[in-house]
């Protein structure tokens, strides 16, 4: 029954997602009007049509969570994804741990947040609601049809399972319960980013009050998207024992590119609520920004890249994920061409100004994208040609390093520019620190080693940035600055954080590959490193070799530490857990390998890897400063808008005493 | 910069364009003639062989792990082996570090590194097929475990197919 259900509602949320097209269209055909007047009777019904559907897609998923939490094996997805023997934190992640089931999860957050949409959105002129639920209803029902027709995750099986065949061992971690949830909302949300635009484009409403709207939701997708990267970049680095954390992964690069554009829309979007300029780049950032996690999704899903992430290949699915993403940014492209010219140039800035320096840092986001998306998709490209290309960090570091540069640059100079217009010689005072800092740290460490250009310029930007971030608040009261300005100051704060830790890693860090016996010991970055003893260890789905190593610095008390080989037997997998030992400056990283023969004396020697990253946490840490920055900002923004309505109400409710007493004439119209 | 003051809402407007369209196409560009130096080309053992990459560049070799040439070094983390193809051509491999989960001989491997001068081909990362849910692309369509003699019909993953 419980598969059943689930597919029935999923039917149901895709009829309403119908229902929400043509009734918000239909809205649009209604005359505006002076006071309402006849609105079409149609038109009523798109917001309660998108707040149902919430509630039927989420019951869907629902659903699903509840046949993996028992382990439902007559049906397929379950059969083929699950164990019984699975720890069941494993068996609940597992949901969205494979192809269609991840794809519920992101159709339900894509339902909820158009019924948030929906219910709680009041500001807007009700043609520009209506166009925009009439375009979420589209792009929702898209993924419907993709889900319904060509991943249905409720199929059953003729015959149910005995047992499950497991769930890849790299996602039975708690990493999985994080990393895909977060990232999907984030994407999603871009999506409402997408619809919002288009239904300001379609009825020419591109004005500051649209800006503000809008505003929040691009905050918190990007919020999530920024999280999400953060937590899968940290996953990789522990789990896949390769040491690293980015990898220029083509679906790592899937998550970047939307983040990139939403990071670019967030500060457009910004521009346009506070000054009203940008109108046109903003909404063409909305479109590229919901492309882009378009594209992921393509990329990931559809299996002409293959990864952890892509779980099946099936060309079936990837060319209904390319008809989608072709009518949908082909459809919005198509719109802006056709209406961007009649949307009124916003207000004048100059080139010095706080405008400016946003529109510079625009591009330049944009350029990293146009980098990172070339260099994604080349490989694609050439395998059409049958040449078998990889693109890697010798390609995407300079290549990005050549736009990063300047946009660190003006991005530590912009939030201390005015709006409109300044001259440079009013901030001389933070111009000379800044560039007093950027000097002094590339000749000290120019001085102290000999390292790698981009790592030194990111350790001086780092600095910089760093100190540049609390500029703002130079010469202003703290206790009044609004919260929305601490959320700048943080975020741009944690990009100093996450540059310092990622230039660190890469300039300093230590690596020490050794065949090791019991009771030997290795040095690495002041850590002494004895191999006690390697033992046999059993899991509850895997047994392992754990190695024990006794770490001591400097003499002081031994840490113990235990990475692991492990091997799974549902499905049949190898996997290496590494073991960490966290410093308030570093990482010591410790993987152990195969068994490596023999010493001179005869005794059983085992490989072991080691790094010290020094200060590599600042990177994940920079990402959670920068998160954090936008929670402020939309919590800043909340609280002045929650302020401005209780204003309003009393205002409201002081006529309505006055107008009762007979004393108050007419009640002058509301500020808003 | 203040030549921008004077100029209509409009202008502002076309400029801006300008700037983004030359920002957006130079990176292009550059992105462009940066894949040509650094992409990282896949070769077999056989085309490495006939038009070997320059000395120091970054590529990659994939083919099958040569029955019987595993062999360890006496620091106990370097082995070396030979990579065979289709065809007679083998290349000698080494590699320093820990070693894939299903990196076996008669496996398929795709070794990323550069070729040495004396023809050996040094390897800083090795890829193996370790479940059937991620195969290195190159590998789509090799097995573990395979005997020598089946080597030929096992590598229909990394011929072009015809």
């Amino acid at each position: 029954m419980i598969a059943e259900i689930g597919l029935a509602a999923l039917w149901l949320a895709a009829a309403l997602a119908v229902l929400q097209m043509i009734s918000g269209a239909l809205a649009l055909r209604t005359r505006a009007r002076e006071g309402g007047g006849d609105a079409n009777p149609m038109a009523f019904y798109a917001r309660p049509a998108a707040m149902v559907q919430a509630a039927l897609a989420v019951l869907a998923f629902v659903m699903l969570l509840y046949a993996f939490a028992i382990t439902d094996l007559s049906i397929k997805l379950v059969a083929t994804n699950s164990h019984s023997a699975k720890p069941f934190i494993y068996k609940l992640t597992g949901t969205w741990g494979n192809h269609e089931g991840s794809m519920l999860l992101w159709v339900a957050v894509l339902a909820l947040s158009g019924g948030l949409l929906a219910g709680a959105e009041r500001r807007l002129p009700e043609r520009t609601m209506s166009a925009t639920l009439s375009v979420q209803g589209f792009v929702a029902l898209g993924f419907y049809a993709f889900l319904l027709l060509s991943s249905n995750p409720f199929e059953r099986l003729p015959v149910p399972a005995l047992e499950g065949s497991g769930l890849n061992p790299l996602l039975q971690d708690i990493g999985l319960a994080i990393h895909p949830p977060t990232l999907y909302i984030g994407y999603v949300g871009l999506s409402v980013a997408f619809s919002l635009a288009m239904g300001a484009l379609i009825t020419r409403q591109v004005t500051p009050d649209f800006a503000k709207v809008m505003r929040p939701w691009v905050l918190g997708a990007w919020v999530f998207l920024t999280f999400g990267i953060t937590a899968g970049s940290y996953w990789a680095y522990y789990e896949l024992g390769w040491g690293g954390w980015w990898f220029w992964d083509p679906v790592e690069n899937a998550s970047l590119m939307p983040w990139l554009a939403a990071t670019a829309l967030l500060h457009s979007v910004s521009v346009l609520a506070a000054r009203d300029a940008l109108r046109t780049w903003t909404i063409m950032l909305g479109v590229l920004a919901f492309s882009m996690s378009m594209l992921g999704t393509f990329l990931v899903r559809s299996g002409v890249l293959t990864s952890v992430h892509a779980f099946a290949v099936d060309p079936e699915r990837g060319t209904f994920i390319l008809v989608l993403l072709g009518l949908y940014i082909g459809g919005a492209l198509a719109l802006f061409a056709w209406r961007a010219s009649s949307i009124a140039e916003g207000k004048r800035f100059t080139a010095t100004s706080r405008e400016a320096a946003l529109v510079f840092n625009n591009v330049m986001l944009s350029a990293i994208l146009a980098i990172v998306l070339l260099g994604t998709l080349y490989p694609l490209l050439t395998e059409a040609f049958d040449v078998r290309v990889s693109v890697g960090p010798p390609y995407f570091n300079p290549a990005s390093a050549i736009f990063a540069i300047p946009m660190f640059l003006v991005m530590a100079v912009g939030p201390l520019l005015r709006w409109k217009d300044d001259t440079p010689r009013r901030i001389q005072f933070e111009l000379s620190l800044i560039a007093a800092l950027l000097i002094s740290v590339v000749s000290l460490v120019a001085i102290l080693g000999d390292y790698a250009i981009l790592p030194v310029l990111g350790l001086a930007l780092a600095v910089g940035l760093g100190v540049a971030a609390f500029l703002p608040l130079r010469g202003r009261k703290l206790a009044r600055v609004p919260v929305a300005v601490w959320g700048m100051v943080l975020a741009h704060f944690g990009v100093a954080v996450a540059l310092f830790g990622m230039a660190s890693e890469s300039a300093f860090t230590q690596e020490r590959l050794a065949a090791v016996s019991a009771g030997q010991t290795e040095s690495i970055g002041g850590f002494d490193v004895t191999l006690e003893s390697v033992d046999p260890v059993a899991g509850p789905n895997w047994t392992a070799i754990e190695a024990r190593l006794a770490v001591s610095r400097d003499g002081g008390d031994a840490v113990m530490l235990a990475p692991q080989a492990r091997n799974f037997w549902s499905p049949p997998q190898a996997t290496s857990e590494s073991a960490l030992i966290t410093r308030w400056n570093g990482q010591l990283y410790a993987v152990i390998g195969d068994a490596a023969g023999v010493d001179a004396a005869g005794n059983a020697r085992w490989q072991l890897r080691l790094w010290w990253k020094p200060f590599v946490t600042f990177i994940w840490y920079g990402g959670l400063l920068i998160a954090l920055g936008g929670v402020l900002a939309i919590a800043g923004r909340v609280q002045v808008d929650l302020r401005r309505r209780t204003a309003t109400r009393l205002g409201e409710e002081r006529r309505e005493g006055l107008r009762a007493l007979g004393k108050g004439p007419k009640a002058p119209e509301p500020a808003e | 910069m203040n030549t921008t003051t004077g100029l209509k809402a409009k202008h502002q407007r076309m400029v801006l364009v300008v700037i983004a369209l030359v920002a957006i196409i130079g990176a292009g560009l550059l992105a462009v003639w940066g894949l040509r130096n650094q992409a990282n080309y896949f070769y077999l053992p056989e085309q490495m062989a006939e038009a070997p990459p320059s000395v120091g560049q970054a590529v990659r070799l994939g083919g099958m792990v040569q029955p019987g040439s595993i062999e360890t070094m006496a620091d106990g983390v370097t082995v070396r082996f030979i990579v065979t193809g289709n065809e007679a051509s083998t290349i000698p491999v080494r590699y320093s570090g820990i070693l894939p989960d299903l990196f076996v001989e008669g496996s398929g491997v795709v070794a990323e590194g550069s070729l040495q001068a004396d023809g050996t081909f040094l390897a800083t990362n090795l890829l193996a097929k370790h479940d059937e849910n991620y195969v290195p692309r190159e590998l789509e369509g090799l097995e573990p475990h395979q005997k020598a003699e089946t080597v030929a019909e096992t590598t229909v993953g990394i011929e072009p197919r015809p």
